[in-house]
């Protein structure tokens, strides 16, 4: 901890209690960085951080939800745990929307909650929350520590749950006397899982069949998720799909596992991807998911999804295979091995040339299009021009809406762990609070945070972080001054009936970040924002960028729901 | 289709919640759930009777289960030979008048009669839940007072016949 007020009351070496034994564990997992927020059932561990000198900064956020996208941005893009503390009750009860999100996204966490006194546990005590029974559904594992004994154990335990197999949030909920009160004698034996032994490498007979519907294959097609991301595996696919001239579509998690700029690249597939990307699911003879979960986002109807394919599925996670979509080829591994394995076996390749003739001329003849008055400012415009002017090199977070799926179709990544959004759990708020922890990983690379003015609402309390940091996060309000997303929908389905949806009353966000001694500015035209995006992203500090964009603009191309993957509207002007 | 499912899992505080829990989340019918120790200090076994509409469902359980850090194994037992146990305590009114009628009637169904009370007769039964089902059927006219039952435990014959005997042994074809 940098405390400079620091007192030298650390106990004698011998003394040690629980939460001393719970921040030399966090030490041992080389853990940097904190995002917390204390209250009374986590004062003994506050304690314990401001007496150790270990070598790790705490993040004081605003509010625990903050603290917790702040934790995932960090995972996302460090990609090891991000870890959070928060007291018991209100404290953990804010965490949860944070938990649920990391679950949905695979995002490894291990999250610390205070918890009343073992001796009133039960008793509906000051700030008692049932942290074990609210989060089971909504984490990969939790633990309430029993003993300050077994507390080494069961931090190591986390840490491994949360970060290996298919990643996930771990929550450790530890009752304030066992981390106040002293303890003799701590379990440092190495923990045994046997009920937690991921399948990492894949079977060769698997990978065989896999080959072999490759060869016969006259229409294949790749599908990146976060779980080529998650396992390192962008390069080995990229070697793959160029020897072997495969193309390659992605879920809005998996972008950036493959060169968005790439000839090979189809762009998203989904709700809201490229009618190449969608015609070619629907159309394909051979879809090869490289660790997605076929989300209903991304399938849209099932009945209509990838219907004349051989479906082979490559996941760490077997849950996930078969459990929408039925699968021809399952193959449980982690991405990479997999991959590894295949690039081995694999002798010859599709005989394709056509399919790539009929996959290119869709993307000529029906590319991503939006009207763009040079007059006005176009959120689509906006999203292309941050791409140009930052060269696809910023780490992107977004919140969730309309502005999400307009960063998804216009920037476009050219290497992985550089995208950080909420997918699974669409959580509005999750954007800005990201960048922070995106930033906190990579200090030197630039952070974009693009929100929506709706969303950026909910957690913009977090401007003291940038503030007290001095965090260089440029954050883009794509300001079209609604909750454009529910906007869109009932101007589609509910007959234009914008019940609360377009937002008449908002904050000065100019004067708003200039109170936290922010830079500022209203953006109202596109000759203004080419005239100073580059002089932002070179500004060595944070800066908000509130750009008045059109409100009409609607993110297209679009499968209705219900609808199949191949009925798109929306996709040509 | 109805199945039956056994989970060895580790003895720790809320697997049983994490377990009832998922099968909730994933809108699979419970029908019975009995949970007792192992011959292993630590490891408990939980057999569930459930509900699933297909065998895509029947995998995605048994898959979800499986994923649980505590559960270290799971069977599904349904299509094997297996022995199936549940026991029910069941209090029935009755006068000293009925009782010779009752005790005869529950005999051919092994059943005992564990408690007698002046205006009531408590009997133990174990076996399979159709058994059970036909006794508390013959003892309803005389006024069921109270049920408990245990819930269906089970566990794989020693020996597992070749798959064209299977049916004469399972609970249930
Ligand atoms: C916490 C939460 N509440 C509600 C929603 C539903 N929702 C999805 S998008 C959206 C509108 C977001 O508005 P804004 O942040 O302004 O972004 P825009 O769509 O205008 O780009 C809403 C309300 C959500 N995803 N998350
Ligand atoms: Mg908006």
């Amino acid at each position: 901890m940098k405390v400079d007020t620091k007192l030298n009351t650390k106990p004698e070496a011998a003394v040690k209690t629980g939460a001393d034994i719970l921040v030399e564990s966090l030490l041992e997992q080389k853990v940097e960085t904190i995002f917390g927020y204390p209250g009374g059932a986590v004062l003994p561990i506050y304690d314990a951080l401001y007496r150790s000198d270990g070598d790790f900064e705490h993040i004081l956020t605003r509010h625990e939800q903050g603290a917790i996208h702040a934790a995932e941005g960090y995972a996302r893009v460090a990609g090891k745990p991000g870890v959070v503390i928060a007291t018991s009750g209100p404290g953990a009860t804010n965490l949860v929307t944070g938990i649920a999100d990391a679950m949905m996204d695979s995002l490894p966490l291990v999250v610390i909650t205070g918890q009343v006194a073992t001796s009133v546990t039960g008793t509906d005590a000051f700030q008692e929350a049932d942290v074990m029974g609210i989060t089971t559904p909504i984490t990969k594992h939790n633990y309430q520590v029993q003993s300050s004994y077994e507390l080494p154990k069961v931090i190591k335990e986390a840490f491994h749950i949360a970060s290996t197999g298919r990643p996930g949030p771990v929550v450790v909920d530890i009752p304030k006397d066992i981390s106040a009160n002293l303890c003799t004698e701590t379990d440092q034996s190495a923990f045994h899982l046997p009920g937690y032994q991921p399948t990492i490498k894949p079977n060769p007979l698997q990978i065989k069949k896999l080959t072999e519907a490759i060869k016969k294959s006259k229409k294949p097609l790749i599908l990146t998720g976060a779980g080529v991301i998650h396992g390192h595996a962008s390069d080995i696919l990229l070697e793959i799909a160029e020897e072997y001239s495969m193309p390659v579509t992605s879920t809005l998690l998996g972008l950036g596992a493959f060169p968005g700029q790439h000839d090979l690249f189809l762009g998203m597939a989904g709700m809201h991807g490229t009618y190449t990307a969608n015609m070619a699911i629907a159309e394909c003879d051979l879809l090869i998911n490289i660790g997605a979960r076929f989300d209903d986002r991304l399938t849209g109807n099932l009945n209509y999804f990838a219907k004349n394919a051989t479906v082979a599925h490559v996941d760490i996670d077997p849950a996930e295979i078969g459990k929408n979509v039925p699968t021809d080829i399952p193959i449980v591994s982690d991405s990479k091995a997999a991959l590894a394995e295949l690039k081995k076996q694999l002798k010859e390749g599709p005989d394709h040339s056509e399919w790539m003739d009929q996959l290119n001329q869709n993307k000529m003849a029906y590319p991503l299009w939006y009207n763009n008055p040079p007059e006005e400012m176009v959120p689509q415009w906006l999203m292309k021009s941050l791409y140009h002017a930052t060269r696809g090199e910023a780490i992107v977070t977004t919140d969730v809406g309309q502005h999400q799926m307009w960063a998804a179709q216009y920037y476009s990544f050219g290497r992985p762990n550089r995208w950080v959004t909420s997918g699974g759990l669409g959580t509005m708020g999750f954007g800005f609070p990201a960048a922070i922890g995106a930033q906190l990983a990579k200090p030197e690379d630039p952070v974009v945070a693009v929100v929506g003015d709706g969303g950026f609402q909910m957690t913009l309390q977090e401007l003291s972080v940038l503030q007290e940091r001095g965090l260089p996060v440029k954050i883009i309000i794509v300001n079209n001054g609604a909750l454009g997303m529910v906007r869109q929908w009932q101007e589609a389905f509910y007959d234009k009936r914008y019940s609360e949806s377009i937002v008449g009353v908002q904050p000065d966000f100019v004067k708003l970040a200039e109170s936290y001694n922010i830079r500022g500015m209203k953006i109202e035209t596109q000759q203004e924002f080419t005239d100073i995006i580059h002089e932002v992203m070179a500004y060595d500090g944070p800066v908000l960028m509130d750009c008045r964009v059109l409100q009409q603009e609607n993110v297209y191309p679009m499968i209705a729901p219900g609808k199949g993957i191949h009925e798109m509207v929306g996709v040509k002007p | 289709m109805k199945r039956i499912i056994t989970a060895v899992v580790q003895n720790r505080s809320g697997v049983l919640n994490r377990v009832t829990g998922l099968m909730h989340k994933r809108q699979f019918n419970i029908e019975s759930i009995s949970v007792g120790r192992t011959e292993t200090e630590g490891i408990s076994k939980m057999t569930f009777v459930v509900h699933v509409e297909d065998h895509q469902k029947l995998e995605q359980l048994t898959k979800q289960l499986n994923k649980q850090i505590d559960v270290l194994k799971v069977t599904d037992l349904s299509d094997k030979a297996i022995v199936a146990r549940e026991l029910a305590l069941i209090k029935v009114v009755s006068n000293a008048h009925h009782r010779s009628e009752i005790q005869g009637m529950i005999e051919p169904f092994r059943a005992s009669i564990i408690d007698v009370s002046k205006d009531s007769l408590s009997i133990q039964v174990t076996g399979k839940p159709d058994k059970i089902e036909a006794l508390i059927d013959l003892l309803r006219p005389y006024g069921i007072k109270d049920i408990a039952r245990t819930g269906l435990t089970a566990f794989a014959r020693g020996h597992q016949p070749q798959v064209a005997e299977m049916t004469t042994y399972s609970l249930l074809k």
